[in-house]
């Protein structure tokens, strides 16, 4: 117990809001700055002479709008209240099937709501699927609510194949999203004003699920997610902090969802999938599910990842899974995780110590990287791309997956650069641990 | 009448399925607390592998070498792999194995392409065992019992005649105990992964020829094992196996039952009618819903009785 | 005379087959200071589990103020008077020390299950979370995570959660387990001072802190009270040296 506090005149509680909001004013402009830029993304790819947005990037943006929100909706579950959902998508999906039938009734005049406001209805929809399914699958804990929510999405996703009404079977439902009812008298006809709409409800979702960190319920949630008996013995009935905050994550999923009717005026089982389930496991994970911002970080990332790879080749979900096995083994705080971890040496100013050693794993972390790409193309191109009758190139020259050459190479490049980033990857954890040994006695 | 009995069969056989693969994850998650979702993933290389191997050296030979390869896959995974994230906490090797299967899925689909292989039940067995009522029943079904018999008969003897079974058993019910005790728990670890891995490799062997194979199989098939992991509990193998017979003849019975919800209800219903989603799911025929019996019954007994029909622990 | 703040009566408890506690009597009087004794697996802490609604009770009644307290669930025992800590700390390692605190003032204050009060806006509640901050001498510890702290500092976090509800009976479960000497004497000062006013009952197994901290001492073996009364009849007992040192052979 140290005695320290006490004898400096200033207490910590004094000390605390100075520096908090120094640090807290640098993010904010960073996230301000980063707003504005997904302002004025689409003007930078903008055809000045054919008069058009660039389709693929207002596509791609709007896709990780959607993703971003429903990306935070979850680790309000997973990295907030410790609960490991597998059935997320369900009020993603939920909501979007109702938002296609709330365009519809506005459409026909039957629902006075602007196109605006319309993501307001989305998220009540989510809310009501939220506090239905989060009453039954909040009674249990761990493995066993997991278990409730796998459950729950195979019934829901099963149920969207079946039935007609309201799911539309197998072909889902349809709508137009041209309403002609808005506040801005917008028609929402051109993709860029729904990428503003989404973009202004992205920002919305974002700051309204960052206040809700903020309140009892968020606390009382990450003090369930630590220690669920203690949060008992402090007046709290545990269960009911995560059914709240399982509906309230219900209800920004389904802004996400009612934002994806409308972009694609269409919603079909694959909104209420598993495989979309899984999806958010892994972007959230994948970013970071410690830090609030990381979800947005994993969804940029995968939707890129998703837009941009997926056209390069046919494996690109096999990286995301290895992606996401390296973040589980190595790295569980994610990206998010790995760029806070710098932050204490980057206030001490000691972060030019780190370039070299990451320098020197680049380079072997290279070779493993392009070895074990050729391995995965290749394989992919031996059986896939035979059937579909494509040749691997590679720097304008065609690569004869049937020699064993490459192979060899790929191989050669995995096992050498593997073991060579093993050296340099224990030389790296050196100086990292030797830099935060070295903060640590100095108390920072 | 006759389709009751062939149904029963038929039921049986596919629960026998079921709970070879149920079994191994079974065993692996009440020891290890780690509910394996790669599981399905390896059920699925069994069965390609069997294809392969079936193509070069023959199904018998095919049976040997899948079981064993699976088996070193599984070990390789836990040495590897899930020692690893152990440190991190159950949630992380949770989602590790869930990683896995993604890319189990992903492997396989690019190594075979997106298509069924046509991996075929052997000429040798591939002759009606009997004929009832003017339907066959085919000599592999036989086959596969005869297996699954086996393969349940090896099980209990293992574990109730052996020293590590009876370690087995003990970290069943109480793992951290056993590791107390002084046994080399990581060894056992590897031992009872390994181990389902090869009981689920070797369920792909016989089970994919039974169904298609192809790279949706172990969607299609994880989610119910899970289901029956769960209804019949953790901890308790017999469970397990209660649980896959129930879910083998719901599943096989639903596809025979044509009448609806509402039919069975009758006029009890009527006001509610057609038109919209209630109506519309009590007029569905009982055999379209079969693919939902099975989740809505873990759901509920998740909801009533965690522990399962007799799990010694709560999920 | 007053009720008793803590009443146990024929209180019995058994997994399964095996009864831990055997019917045990104690009375709790307002503003006491008791310390339950014992050798290990007496059942003492299971006791302290019974009491704060950890267990279900299999037989008798334990009223907390006048009130039925048994088989109601923790956060209700809670609600009406009664906190405890835990012998292998119990805190939220992944909060910081500031956040451990506030949440265990939420509910006292009346925040509830509350969505839309902004936590840095109330003054009040951070007032006081800095307050007892300040009493725990963890003041300048307040934004390190808490699973940082050392042993010590986290058993005064724990008694600090205990405590901050403003809980009138508090039950310390060995809080000075596993401290050195100057920290347990750290431990003892902090204790009496914190719980100035209320009723104090404590497991502990250093004796020092017993006779020093209680004016009434409870010896529980095999899960039953064999002596009950003033530290010096307790010290004087033959019952409780038998069963702490065995009975001699003459």
């Amino acid at each position: 117990m140290s005695d320290a506090g006490l004898t400096t005149g200033r207490t910590a509680a004094q000390t605390r809001p100075v520096r908090a909001s120094a640090a807290a004013s640098r993010q904010r402009w960073l996230w301000i700055a980063l707003v504005v830029f997904a302002m004025v993304l689409p003007w930078l790819f903008y055809g000045w002479q054919t008069h058009r947005h660039s389709g693929f990037l207002l596509t791609m943006l709007s896709q990780m709008g959607m993703m971003i929100i429903f990306s935070l909706s979850y680790n309000m579950l997973m990295g907030q209240a410790g609960l490991l959902s597998f059935g997320h998508a369900v009020f993603f999906g939920l909501a979007g099937y109702s938002t296609i039938h709330f365009l519809d009734a506005a459409g026909a005049g039957k629902l006075p709501v602007p196109m605006e406001l319309i993501p307001i209805l989305s998220g009540l929809a989510g809310l009501c699927f939220g506090i239905v399914f989060g009453y039954m699958a909040t009674r249990q804990r761990g493995t066993a609510f997991a278990m409730i929510t796998l459950g729950m999405g195979e019934l829901v996703a099963t149920a969207a194949i079946m039935f007609h009404h309201f799911f539309g079977g197998e072909g889902g439902v349809s709508t137009n999203r041209m309403i002609e009812i808005s506040l801005f008298g917008l028609s929402y006809a051109s993709s860029v004003q729904v990428y503003y709409l989404i973009l202004a409800w992205t920002v919305i979702a974002a700051l309204g699920m960052l206040f809700l960190t903020k309140t009892p319920l968020g606390a009382m949630a990450n003090a369930t997610r630590d220690n669920f008996e203690r949060a008992q013995f402090m007046g709290y009935d545990p269960r009911r902090v995560r059914f709240l905050q399982f509906a309230l994550s219900g209800l920004f999923a389904g802004i996400g969802g009612g934002l994806y009717a409308i972009t694609y005026e269409i919603v079909t089982f694959d909104a209420v999938s598993s495989a979309l389930s899984a999806n958010v496991v892994l972007m959230t994970y994948i970013g970071g599910a410690t830090i609030f911002y990381g979800p947005i970080l994993g969804a940029v990332l995968i939707t890129l990842l998703q837009s941009g790879l997926s056209m390069l080749s046919n494996a690109w979900l096999i990286y995301v899974g290895v992606l996401f096995i390296g973040m589980v083994t190595f790295a569980p705080a994610g990206f998010a995780g790995m760029i806070e971890a710098h932050g204490p040496i980057a206030r001490a100013g000691r972060l030019g110590r780190l370039a070299v050693p990451y320098l020197r794993m680049s380079i072997p972390g290279l070779a493993v990287l392009l070895g074990f790409i050729g391995i995965v193309e290749l394989t992919s191109f031996r059986t896939i791309g035979e059937a579909q009758g494509k040749h691997l190139v590679l720097f304008g020259s065609d690569i004869d997956v049937r020699s064993l050459v490459p192979w060899l190479v790929a191989v050669a490049l995995l096992g050498v650069g593997g073991l060579w980033l093993r050296v340099e990857a224990r030389a790296f954890a050196r100086v990292w641990d030797n830099l935060t040994a070295d903060l640590k006695q100095r108390g920072l | 009448m006759e389709i009751i009995l062939i149904s029963l069969l038929n039921g049986f056989v596919y629960g026998m399925l079921l709970f070879m693969l149920a079994s191994g994850l079974t065993l692996i998650f009440s020891m290890m607390g780690v509910l394996n979702f790669a599981h399905a993933g390896i059920y699925m290389i069994g069965a390609y592998i069997a294809f392969e191997s079936s193509r070069s050296v023959g199904f018998w030979a095919a049976l040997i070498i899948a079981p064993l390869v699976c088996g070193a896959i599984g070990a390789a995974i836990e040495i590897y792999g899930l020692r690893r994230t152990h440190h991190n906490g159950h949630i992380a090797e949770l989602l590790f194995t869930f990683g896995l299967f993604f890319i189990i899925e992903r492997g396989v689909q690019m190594a075979w392409g997106m298509l069924p292989v046509p991996y075929r039940v052997p000429a040798g067995l591939d002759f009606p065992l009997f004929s009832q009522y003017g339907i066959n029943f085919p000599a592999y079904r036989a086959f596969m019992l005869l297996v699954a018999g086996g393969m349940l008969l090896a099980i209990w003897l293992l574990l109730t005649r052996t020293r590590i079974g009876l370690i087995i058993q003990a970290s069943l019910t109480h793992p951290n105990m056993v590791s107390a005790l002084g046994h080399n728990v990581p060894r056992v670890f590897t031992i009872v992964f390994a181990g389902g891995c090869f009981l689920a490799g070797l369920a792909g062997v016989i089970g994919g020829n039974y169904q298609v194979t192809e790279p949706g199989m172990a969607a299609a098939l994880g989610p119910i094992v899970f289901v029956v992991v769960v209804f019949g509990g953790l901890g308790s193998l017999a469970g397990c196996f209660i649980a896959s017979i129930i879910v083998g003849m719901v599943q096989t019975f639903a596809v025979v039952i044509d009448t609806s919800l509402a039919s069975m209800l009758g006029g009890l219903v009527s006001w509610i009618g057609t038109d919209n989603l209630a109506g519309e799911i009590l007029a569905v025929p009982v055999s379209r819903i079969g693919p939902l019996l099975p989740y809505a019954m873990m759901v509920l007994m998740l909801l009533f009785r965690p522990r399962g029909l007799m799990g010694t622990r709560d999920t | 005379m007053d009720a008793p703040a803590l009443c146990l009566t024929g209180v019995r408890k058994s997994f399964g087959p095996t009864e831990i506690i055997r019917g045990i009597n104690l009375d709790i009087a307002l503003g006491e200071r008791h310390a339950i004794i014992g050798p290990n697996g007496a059942g003492k802490t299971t006791l302290f589990n019974l009491v704060s609604g950890r267990f279900p009770i299999t037989s008798g009644s334990i009223t907390l103020n006048g009130t039925r307290i048994d088989g109601l669930e923790p956060q209700r025992i809670n609600r009406l008077g009664l906190s405890r800590s835990f012998q292998i700390t119990s805190i939220f390692h992944r909060m910081t020390v500031f956040e451990n605190i506030r949440c265990a003032l939420l509910w006292p204050q009346g925040y509830r299950y509350s969505f839309w009060s902004p936590l840095w806006r109330q003054r009040d509640l951070n007032r006081r979370t800095e307050q007892l901050l300040e009493e725990l001498n963890l003041l300048d510890r307040c934004d390190l995570q808490a699973g940082l702290l050392s042993y010590a500092e986290q058993r005064a976090l724990e008694i600090g959660i205990t405590i901050a509800g403003g809980a009138s009976v508090i039950l310390l479960d060995e809080p000075t387990a596993g401290m050195s000497h100057s920290e347990t004497e750290y431990a003892v000062a902090l204790i009496k001072r914190v719980t100035e006013g209320k009723t104090l009952v404590m497991v502990e197994h250093d004796m020092r802190v017993v006779f020093g901290l209680s004016d009434t001492i409870s010896v529980v073996v095999y899960g039953e009270l064999i002596a009950s009364g003033k530290p010096e009849e307790i010290r004087a007992s033959r019952a409780v040296q038998e069963a702490y040192l065995g009975t001699l052979t003459e």
